[in-house]
Formats: structure tokens, sequence, C-alpha cells
């Protein structure tokens, strides 16, 4: 059996890896792609310690966010769309209107 | 080793690897492709770890629909080559690695004095858990309430999607 941390160090990883690339990241689109990986890291979270306890509830988070995070997409998308019309970019950098 | 732990790395690796392509890549369209493998890989993991039905909607939701409304977009916008190549070593770099590092530092220390493992499974259990049956018996019966309420929120996803993205109404 895999001890549950070796799971727990994963999520880890990969929540820090998305962090590391929203931070960096100057394409709109790929900052969205990396909260993705930190969503993922989340689940990834639920369902190990859903193991641990054997216990479905954390499935049933992990349900959630996903249905969630699929309404983010929807959205997040249709935000980036509105922008490019606008602006002709998506680069952050340059999209600072509301930046005080 | 064995088997279980063997498919833990192989997996694990492959999704750290995936990771680490998405945040890397130069285009937009590669950091999509290297996304999909890294929802194929998290799969696996949550298959290890008895989710099957969980893997499964991975799969159909992240992996098929929500990636394919990122490649819509991306071939929309044409991006492939939009991002210029940043300077090596910049403000946000250093600020990002940082707290990156610190965050990682304190998880790493939090799990590692954790010691968790997987709970033992009866007979009746192993054939339950996980399973998409057990799944809907609790969304349906002790979660029906959010269930409803997540429904809702994807129908005025759905509206503000269209709102939002069309350019005249």
């Amino acid at each position: 059996m895999v001890p549950i941390n070796n799971y727990l160090f994963l999520a880890a990883l990969l929540f820090c890896v998305g962090m590391f690339g929203v931070m960096v990241r100057r394409n709109a689109l790929v900052v969205f792609m990396c909260v993705e990986l930190m969503l993922n890291a989340a689940n990834l979270t639920f369902l190990a310690f859903a193991r641990q306890r054997g216990d479905s509830v954390g499935h049933v988070s992990a349900f959630f966010v996903i249905a969630v995070a699929a309404a983010e997409a929807a959205i997040g998308l249709a935000i980036m769309i509105a922008v490019f019309r606008s602006r002709g970019t998506l680069n952050i950098e340059e999209i600072k209107t509301m930046k005080h | 080793m064995n088997g279980e732990l063997l498919l833990f790395w192989v997996f694990g690796l492959a999704t750290l690897i995936g990771a680490l392509f998405v945040v890397a890549a130069r285009s937009p369209m590669s950091s999509a492709m290297s996304l999909v493998a890294t929802f194929f890989f998290l799969a696996g993991i949550y298959v290890l770890l008895w989710a099957h039905a969980i893997a499964v909607l991975q799969v159909l939701v992240y992996a098929g629909a929500i990636m394919v409304l990122f490649l819509f977009v991306i071939m929309l916008l044409s991006l492939a080559e939009a991002e210029v190549s940043a300077p090596v070593l910049r403000f946000s770099w250093l600020v990002g690695g940082a707290s990156t590092l610190g965050l990682l530092a304190v998880l790493g220390l939090a799990i590692s004095r954790l010691s968790a493992q997987p709970a033992a499974l009866g007979p009746a259990q192993q054939a339950s858990f996980g399973s998409l049956g057990t799944l809907g018996q609790i969304v349906y019966t002790t979660y029906l309430l959010p269930f409803e309420a997540v429904s809702l929120l994807l129908l005025v996803a759905i509206l503000g999607a269209v709102v939002v993205a069309k350019a005249r109404i």
C-alpha cells in the first residue's frame, strides 16, 4: 500500500508548480491553465484524505470542485475573448486599466 | 517494490513533468497539450486512490470538455506565437520562485509530520468505495441542495459566457 503522505506530497508539488506558473507567466490563457492545475492539486488532496478515512464524502467534494471548475472555465474563457476583442492582447502586463 | 508503489511513481512523475511543461512551454498550444497529458496521468493517480468514478469524470470533464474549450479559444485567438520570450531573471521570477519554495517548504514540513496510512477496507466497502453508485447515493441524499445549486451555477455560467463573449446581442 502506498502511504497517503506520498499523495499529499504530490498534491503539494502540483499546487506549487501551478502557483509558480500563475506568478511568472504573462499569457492570461496559460495563467488560467495553471489555476486549473492548482484546482486539480486540491482535488487530489480531497481524494487522498477520503482514502485515508475510507469515507466517500471526499469524492463528493472532488465532484463539486470539478463542476465548479467547468463553470469557471466557461466564464473565464468568455471574459478572455471579450478582453482580446477590445484590447487585441492577452498579455497581463498590458491589461492594467484597473491598476491604481 | 510492489506494483502499486511502482504505478504511483510512474503516474506521479509523469504528472509532475506534464505540469512543469505546462508552465515552461513557449506557446499556449503546447501548454494546453501537456495539460491534457497531466490530466490523464492524474486520472491514473485517482484510480490508485480507489476513486474510479472521479477518475472517469476527470477524463470526461477536464481532459475532454474543459480542454476542448481551451483549445477552441487558443485557435480562435490564434495566439500561437503571441507571447514573446521573457528575459531570464525578472522581479516576478524572484518573488514567484521564493514564495513558491516557501510554500513548498511549509507544506512539506506539515505533511512529513503526518503519518497517514490508507484505511483498511472491508469486503463490503471494497465493492462500493469510490464507485458511481456510492457517489450518486450521497449526492442525491445528503448533498442534494448543493447539487441543485451547482446545476443552477452551471446554467448561469452558460448564460453568462454567451452574454460576455458575444459582441452584440
